[in-house]
């Protein structure tokens, strides 16, 4: 499809990508080059625009991230090298890159080496079967949700590597600590994206975003108790604040890759921010609309569209970091089984009421979407201000929740007269 | 279809691929590293279930059997300190051997016994709406009491796991 005014037909007109691609195929298929060759070539050329899209992401946004915090909590940020401290990660980057690679002589090698390349790949992997712009999908898969979630999942494992293969306790602490978030948060990320998959009928995301723009409406409006357990589940997935029990400092060191020095670290470095940006990729394509915008997708292409909502999800991402402390590891676990589990399955029932509701009455979707939208924000708002009132646990001077609490003979404070007057 | 040179070479790289890495699980010394090659041979049979164009059963066998059972088998090494971390150090290891060359010949002879019927149709366009339709329609009762199956071993491992003293429970 043509975008309607600015973008022109030339080759190198890169604000719609398939100008320059097609050219290339055309022109390799006018060389008489066989069908395998340009199948080959073409998904080449798909991997090389998203591994370049990465390469980008990864400098850019340790930019973007530490001066956003740094306003965030009064002060500058990076600001000395080159213009508003824009050099400051390429002068990180060439930092690691000169440092020394130890690796501890008792360290299980091929293990520690692999380790940060495996935790790498399913964040990339997850990029291919993203909708960047009408007909621009690299892996048109129709289970493209399903391989979202294998893809996370693959991650637990390369992390316990990691821990395992430094040799280190607390590198085996924060894997553990890692492992044990990761499978206890798969399953609200699971079940708030099954309501997506319930009210769209499909799992391509290709189709999702068609579903968006076919009944003009992002999913978000439908579905916001979806959105905010994703939301803060995945945070938790990714090892960020409020969540970055992983690597908690004060606790265990820096957790499991604390015995990681010089590119080997840099490569886990990138690999978070690399997480995150799929994290957001993926919000932004099921829940704010992908690459379409109502009526805009038709003057300014799909990528870029894509890309902007990419940084709005993203700066929620800084802001929760910059915001909110950490929790404790029992609260975080808790949160996920009596809070999230719940109320992702309550939505799922809901969601299978009205998509029953839909097909059933075959009532028109100009009046059942509104009403679905106020029904869903209203049961989203009422949830989470119910379950904050009941629910939440009670302050308490000296918690019985963990378990071994139980079993100490926690001594009373001194009186505080008693305290104070002390010399 | 299934003539296709890329698709017949993609299929033997993937299952010598993945019969290497099996291979490695039973000879590898350290018995993580025998997970990992686990995990590895998972992926690469989920390669084989993409080369036969069941996608939704490919992603599925990452996700359960690369991703869970992988997880599930290295706590299982990391919470048994009394076995050592060592593989293939045991005297089962000639009746092991013997056992799994019969099931590989049985396996042999039932794949060049059947007379498999070859079909010109096209591949399915997508597996998982008719996964799910037949599964909760026709095989509705099955997959119901592998739920409550699942439930069960679920209520059991909690009650294994739970402490003698339900003082703050």
């Amino acid at each position: 499809m043509r975008l309607a005014t600015i973008v022109t037909d030339n080759w190198w007109d890169i604000r719609d990508l398939s100008n320059v691609s097609g050219a290339i195929l055309d022109a390799l298929a006018d060389a008489g080059v066989p069908d395998w060759g340009i199948y080959v070539v073409s998904a080449l050329l798909g991997t090389l625009a998203i591994i370049s899209f990465i390469g980008a992401v990864a400098i850019i946004n340790i930019w973007i991230e530490r001066r956003v915090v740094g306003r965030m909590q009064s002060r500058l940020g990076p600001n000395r090298l080159g213009p508003f401290g824009l050099l400051q990660p390429v002068a990180d980057a060439i930092k690691l890159m000169q440092k020394e690679v130890l690796q501890p002589r008792s360290a299980d090698g091929l293990v520690f080496t692999l380790a940060p390349i495996a935790f790498t790949v399913p964040g990339i992997a997850i990029l291919a079967v993203i909708p960047w712009g009408r007909n621009m999908t690299l892996a048109e898969l129709d289970v493209g949700i399903v391989f979202i979630f294998a893809m996370s999942s693959l991650a637990a494992l390369a992390v316990f590597i990691g821990g395992y293969g430094s040799n280190n306790k607390y590198a085996l602490f924060g894997a553990m600590r890692v492992i044990a978030m990761l499978v206890t948060y798969e399953i609200p990320i699971v079940l708030s994206l099954l309501g997506i998959v319930l009210l769209t009928q499909t799992m391509n995301l290709s189709e999702i975003v068609l579903w968006q723009e076919e009944h003009w409406v992002f999913l978000i409006m439908l579905q916001p108790l979806a959105f905010l357990i994703y939301f803060f589940s995945s945070s938790a997935e990714l090892n960020r604040t409020p969540a970055d029990l992983a690597e908690a400092e004060s606790e265990i060191a820096g957790g499991y890759h604390v015995e990681y020095s010089g590119m080997k670290f840099g490569l886990y470095y990138a690999a978070e921010l690399i997480n995150a940006v799929s994290i957001s990729t993926i919000i932004a394509t099921l829940f704010l609309g992908g690459w379409w915008l109502y009526k805009v997708d038709e003057l300014v292409p799909g990528w870029m569209i894509l890309i902007g909502k990419i940084y709005a999800v993203y700066f929620l991402f800084v802001w929760t970091r910059g915001t909110l402390p950490r929790f404790r590891i029992d609260q975080l676990l808790a949160f996920a089984w009596k809070w999230m589990t719940p109320m992702a399955l309550l939505n799922i029932l809901l969601v299978a009421g009205q998509v029953t509701l839909w097909e059933e009455t075959g009532w028109s979707d100009a009046v059942l979407i509104p009403a679905f939208i106020a029904i869903n924000g209203a049961f989203a708002a009422g949830l989470i201000v119910g379950w904050v009132r009941v629910m939440a646990p009670k302050f308490q001077r000296f918690p019985t929740r963990p378990r071994f609490y139980s079993t100490i003979d926690v001594p009373p404070l001194p009186a505080p007269d008693a305290a104070m007057t002390q010399p | 279809m299934i003539d296709d040179g890329a698709i017949v070479f993609s299929f033997y790289m993937l299952a010598g691929g993945s019969l290497l890495c099996a291979l490695m699980v039973a000879f590898v010394r350290n018995l993580i590293h025998a997970v990992l090659f686990l995990a590895l041979t998972f992926v690469g049979v989920a390669g084989v279930y993409i080369v036969l164009s069941a996608d939704f059963v490919a992603v599925v066998q990452v996700l359960i059997y690369a991703g869970a059972v992988g997880v599930l088998m290295t706590f299982a090494i990391m919470l048994t300190p009394a076995s050592d971390r060592m593989n293939s150090e045991t005297l089962f290891q000639v009746p092991a051997a013997l056992l799994g060359l019969m099931v590989a010949g049985i396996a042999v002879f039932v794949a060049y016994d059947t007379n498999w019927d070859l079909s010109n149709s096209e591949g399915l366009r997508t597996t998982a709406r008719l996964l799910g339709e037949a599964f909760l329609k026709p095989y509705v009762v099955a997959f119901e009491v592998a739920s409550v199956l699942l439930v069960t071993a679920m209520i059991g491992a909690i009650i294994l796991s739970r402490e003698e003293d339900a003082g703050d429970a």
